[in-house]
């Protein structure tokens, strides 16, 4: 001891560190990732390696030489962005589809807010509506996929996206989702955009974060159960027209949402109740879109929509304070 | 597995009570003392010997400044070598009486023996005024002069008084030591208390950490006999031991914003402190020494030490071999609430409970990044306030707003800073922000009271 250090208490920390909570999201994406390498094989781990190298590299980039400040990337939040966008498109994705994806996803989404914590909406998921609304062939074609191992996986249409075509040429629900079944649904086998296959993978990842605390489930259970009530009441009036709880719960994005994007600290409500209210609104408009609306998913639109009430949702919302009413 | 604990908020820091199994030591004496004139909460007292006088143990040497103060005795025996301005912890210069210790002669009246006192006076107004006359002050942290706390005023009625032997802060060992080796003390100094505030039930509380307290407490009240005194096992969390939260442990009450214990009928008492009762009571024994913990991973002589108040830290750190390499701060209490002392020649207060070693890993704060908007703090602060909006808000200066958002209810536990993954000194904004929007709001009291008067 040559000095002593002076500074107001407390004098220790706990192991958090922000780093250490994006790389417990990594972790915990890690087994929808192999997932998705073993099912689409080669072209995946392309997509995945553009999606993470440029995220990274871009806000690398943009830290460095546009804003002149201290790099940020090794907080990891540009890799969590980039394999939740490399999850969020096909496989089949060209190469610089991929990378114009991350430009608007870190570039605007993120960056142009003023980086990690400021961004209003969830980059990865902006990324992905920008490549929707602007590559829609590439966005929503399907081939056969040659999975690794010479695993014979997904073909055709996602299925929110085949029964939304079956309706328009005048076939029942009934009719058309008789072609899935359930244990196909949940252990992927199905066409859509990587993330959307696996819904054991991501829940996987669900429940360990919830158990490293890292993120609390009231904002994913109030999804889900939104979701299920609004296709239970629908479904139940009229199953021709409509498809039922089960099916939403296993299609599209919504795992993958419910439990990666939505919860996304920085572009979610910080209390309780805040975090219920944007949980049921974006499982109903969710809902909405899937079933009025002229895209076959709603999860990433009803996210971004609710995303911009979450600072009024901050402003209603607070914790209870200690001994006032 | 107890499931005793406050309802809102909280952390799980490693306990690390590395020094658990030393038992309490006597300090040899110091060649001198320094006896702060203010180390209570309320007004400094003022002297009442002087320069070249002789002094015994136990004598009081400085007399209350006001209602709210207390008596301070010399810890030693000796000659006044001066009174005049000294450093404290923090290097700031507060009035002092220097005695140089010559031999160790007690004060005359002053029971110095191990036997036990278990028959209680009767006079309650007698017991309080014994109380105030030995200078015993909240041992937990606060020092609020304990006479005070049991004379509630008009109107308020006391329903329990809490034991707070929770001692939640990491690494602090000196209350667990207290129970372990004083136990009967403490417990005759627990009834004491719960007969002045009228027979009231008294429930010490202890951290299920502690097992072996807990059941030495158990047999020792069964084998005492004193009715309504009862354990109560707490589940770990800090800040337990926080009064506010104790309460709300205990009695599921919570304390209204500036309010009082007294005010939902609770009185707590730190185990320290029931054990100046029992000295102060039974024995005539004035407050001159306390138990304090020396420990931190890296310093190799652990030890809880009785000590007489106003020893030099150094003259404590030297005994035990010194401050070590390694060592970047030395902490004046627990790492949670504790002050990181700028000055080792200061000397311990009646309060002091721990002197702490931290090493660089351990204490050095990383460098501060954006806020991710996690809400970690919210979690976190047991007050039930959002630390990452106070810090906004007080860096906007709005202190309205500060007010709207309760800063002034924070308890500067340190739990949002403790948690926050990116390391943004919460506390240390919040801290300046709550005695700005104090100082406004008895400002605006003043006020009102001054416009009142004018009428």
């Amino acid at each position: 001891m040559s000095q002593l250090t002076i500074s107001p208490s407390p004098h220790i920390h706990s192991k958090d560190s922000t780093t250490s909570l994006m790389r417990d999201v990594v972790i915990a994406l890690l087994p929808a990732v192999i997932c998705s390498f073993i099912f689409y094989g080669w072209r995946e781990i392309l997509v995945m390696g553009v999606s993470v190298a440029s995220c990274v590299l871009l806000e690398w980039v943009i830290t460095k030489y546009l804003l002149k400040k201290p790099s940020t990337i090794a907080d990891l939040s540009a890799v969590v962005t980039g394999v939740l966008l490399g999850l969020n498109l096909p496989y089949t994705t060209p190469w610089w589809v991929v990378f114009i994806g991350a430009v608007v996803a870190i570039g605007v989404a993120k960056m142009t807010f003023g980086g990690i914590g400021q961004n209003i909406w969830n980059p990865a998921l902006v990324g992905r509506v920008f490549l929707l609304v602007s590559f829609p062939t590439y966005m929503t074609t399907w081939k056969q996929p040659q999975g690794l191992f010479g695993l014979d996986a997904v073909s055709g249409p996602t299925p929110l996206g085949a029964i939304q075509e079956g309706l328009l040429s005048g076939a029942s629900v009934q009719d058309l989702t008789a072609a899935y079944n359930y244990r196909d649904l949940l252990f992927a086998n199905l066409g859509g955009s990587a993330g959307e296959v696996c819904a054991l993978a991501l829940l996987a990842g669900f429940v360990y974060l919830c158990i490293r605390k890292v993120i609390k489930p009231w904002i994913t259970l109030s999804i889900f159960a939104t979701v299920a009530l609004t296709a239970l009441i629908f479904w139940g009036v009229n199953p021709a027209r409509f498809t039922g709880p089960v099916f939403n719960l296993l299609t599209g994005g919504l795992i993958l949402g419910a439990c990666f994007m939505a919860t996304d600290y920085v572009t979610s409500p910080m209390s309780l109740w805040g975090g219920v209210i944007f949980g049921v609104g974006i499982g109903f408009l969710t809902m909405m879109i899937r079933y009025f609306g002229s895209y076959p998913e709603g999860v990433s639109f009803a996210i971004l929509i609710m995303n911009s009430v979450v600072p009024l949702l901050n402003r209603w919302f607070h914790q209870k304070k200690f001994g006032r009413k | 597995m107890s499931k005793n604990t406050f309802s809102i908020g909280g952390v799980h820091p490693h306990d690390s009570k590395i020094s658990r199994g030393c038992a309490i030591e006597q300090l040899p004496l110091a060649p001198t003392v320094y006896l702060q004139l203010s180390q209570h909460i309320g007004a400094p007292a003022k002297p009442i010997v002087a320069v070249g006088d002789k002094v015994k143990v136990g004598q009081p040497i400085a007399e209350p400044g006001g209602f709210v103060s207390a008596f301070i005795h010399s810890s030693v025996s000796g000659t006044v070598k001066s009174i005049a301005p000294r450093p404290d912890l923090a290097g700031i210069p507060q009035m002092c009486i220097e005695i140089a210790v010559e031999g160790d002669e007690w004060a005359p009246g002053i029971d110095l023996s191990d036997t036990l006192v278990t028959a209680i006076p009767e006079d309650n107004k007698a017991i309080v005024e014994k109380i105030r006359l030995a200078g015993v002050v909240g041992l937990g942290g606060a020092t609020f002069p304990t006479h005070v706390k049991l004379s509630p005023p008009p109107g308020s009625k006391c329903e329990m008084i809490i034991i707070n032997g929770c001692e939640c802060e990491p690494y602090l060992t000196s209350d667990f030591r207290v129970l372990m080796e004083k136990g009967e003390q403490v417990v005759v100094g627990a009834a004491i208390l719960s007969q002045v505030m009228g027979g009231v039930p008294c429930t010490i509380a202890i951290e299920v950490n502690k097992p072996e307290a807990i059941a030495h407490m158990e047999e020792v009240i069964g084998k005492l006999g004193y009715k309504g005194i009862s354990v109560m096992p707490m589940k770990m969390r800090y800040p337990q031991g926080s009064e506010k939260q104790l309460i709300d442990a205990v009695m599921h009450r919570q304390v209204g914003s500036g309010a009082l214990p007294i005010s939902v009928g609770a009185v707590v008492q730190n185990v320290g402190t029931a054990l100046a009762v029992y000295d102060a009571v039974q024995k005539n024994k004035p407050l001159v020494d306390n138990t304090l913990s020396v420990t931190g991973e890296c310093f190799p002589r652990q030890a809880n030490l009785l000590v007489r108040v106003g020893t030099p830290i150094k003259y404590i750190i030297d005994y035990l071999g010194g401050v070590p390499e390694d060592a970047v701060k030395v902490i004046s209490g627990g790492p949670m609430m504790g002050k990181a002392i700028a000055n080792l020649e200061a000397s311990t207060l009646k309060g002091t409970s721990a002197i702490l070693f931290l090493t660089a890993k351990q204490t050095l704060r990383a460098p501060e990044s954006g806020c991710i908007r996690c809400g970690k703090c919210a979690d976190a602060c047991p007050m039930g306030l959002e630390p990452f909006l106070l810090q906004r808000l007080a860096r906007a200066n709005d202190m309205e707003a500060l007010e709207q958002n309760a800063a002034q209810d924070c308890i500067e536990c340190g739990c949002c800073l403790y948690s926050c993954p990116a390391h943004i000194p919460l506390l240390d904004i919040i801290r300046q922000a709550k005695g700005a929007v104090l100082g406004a709001i008895r400002a605006r009291a003043a006020a009102a009271k001054a416009a009142a008067e004018a009428k």
